[in-house]
């Protein structure tokens, strides 16, 4: 029987694979699909919080589909822009490794 | 759904995103990615999100996957060399890491109103009597309740469109 909670463990167990990904790899476009796996995890939360609470005409709560086509489309945006920067970064830089991106460093 | 297909695309979307976090190769771990948001539209599926699933296909695993692919081709980034790992640096992570998800596993073992099977939805018919789709319902919520967030995600994707032509624009002398 699956419950809300498998569905939780689910987008939990994603965003801590995205987070791991974050906090260990070095090159900065893999650090970026590991970002994307983040927002996927919470729009499986989203969605799964809106197929268990039922409106009272038995419909699903909506809203939070329609959060996850926002959270979408911000992101197809998101990955626009930072794509462009890593390009522009790369071309100033010669290097997508965040170790060796470290001007800003104090 | 049947448990087992829960089990099976939840396995996929999760090994999918380790893939994403072990592989050197930048393109194996583009692939992987496409695996995992496959896996997780069969999920948006089971949940009864039909539009939600094709619209994660469509946009993760079409567009934003080219791109990301076109940024590699282009940037021509080989596979990370092998080189002394930083063992700290890996410790910590996975530390940190671990102890996230056993917080949130301990908070999830707690909260009892998520361990009640998954209700059954009503069906909608229309005045005509056909069935009503996950779609109508959906496209009803975003052009009614949710018209004027709409209308600024519209213009939050021009700005980005905008913003992309500038960042990578050679610079003028």
């Amino acid at each position: 029987m699956i419950t809300l909670n498998h569905y939780l463990m689910v987008s939990g167990a994603l965003f801590t694979i995205g987070f791991a990904g974050v906090l260990l790899r070095r090159n900065v476009i893999v650090i970026f699909m590991c970002l994307e796996l983040m927002l996927s995890a919470a729009s499986v939360a989203l969605v799964a919080f809106s197929r268990f609470n039922l409106t009272p005409e038995g419909l699903p709560n909506y809203h939070g589909q329609v959060l996850v086509f926002f959270i979408i489309t911000v992101a197809a945006a998101e990955v626009a822009v930072g794509l462009a920067i890593i390009v522009a970064v790369f071309r100033a830089r010669q290097t997508t490794d965040v170790q060796q991106l470290t001007s800003m460093k104090g | 759904m049947p448990p087992t297909l829960f089990y099976l695309f939840a396995a996929i979307s999760l090994l999918g995103g380790i893939g994403v976090v072990v592989n050197r190769n930048p393109v194996v771990c583009a692939f992987s990615m496409v695996i995992s948001f496959i896996g997780l539209a069969a999920l948006f599926i089971s949940l009864n999100a039909y539009f939600i699933g094709i619209v994660q296909i469509l946009v993760y695993a079409g567009a934003i996957m080219v791109l990301f692919l076109f940024i590699i081709m282009l940037l021509d980034i080989k596979y990370e060399k092998e080189r002394k790992y930083n063992l700290l640096g890996i410790a910590g992570g996975v530390i940190v890491v671990v102890f996230f998800f056993i917080q949130f596993a301990s908070v999830l073992n707690k909260f009892e109103e998520g361990k009640e099977p998954i209700p059954a939805m009503a069906q909608v018919t229309n005045d005509a009597g056909e069935k009503v789709s996950d779609v109508t319902q959906l496209g009803l919520t975003i052009f009614r309740d949710f018209n004027y967030p709409l209308q600024v995600v519209a213009v939050l994707l021009l700005v980005a469109t905008i913003g992309v032509v500038v960042l990578s624009r050679r610079e003028v002398r």
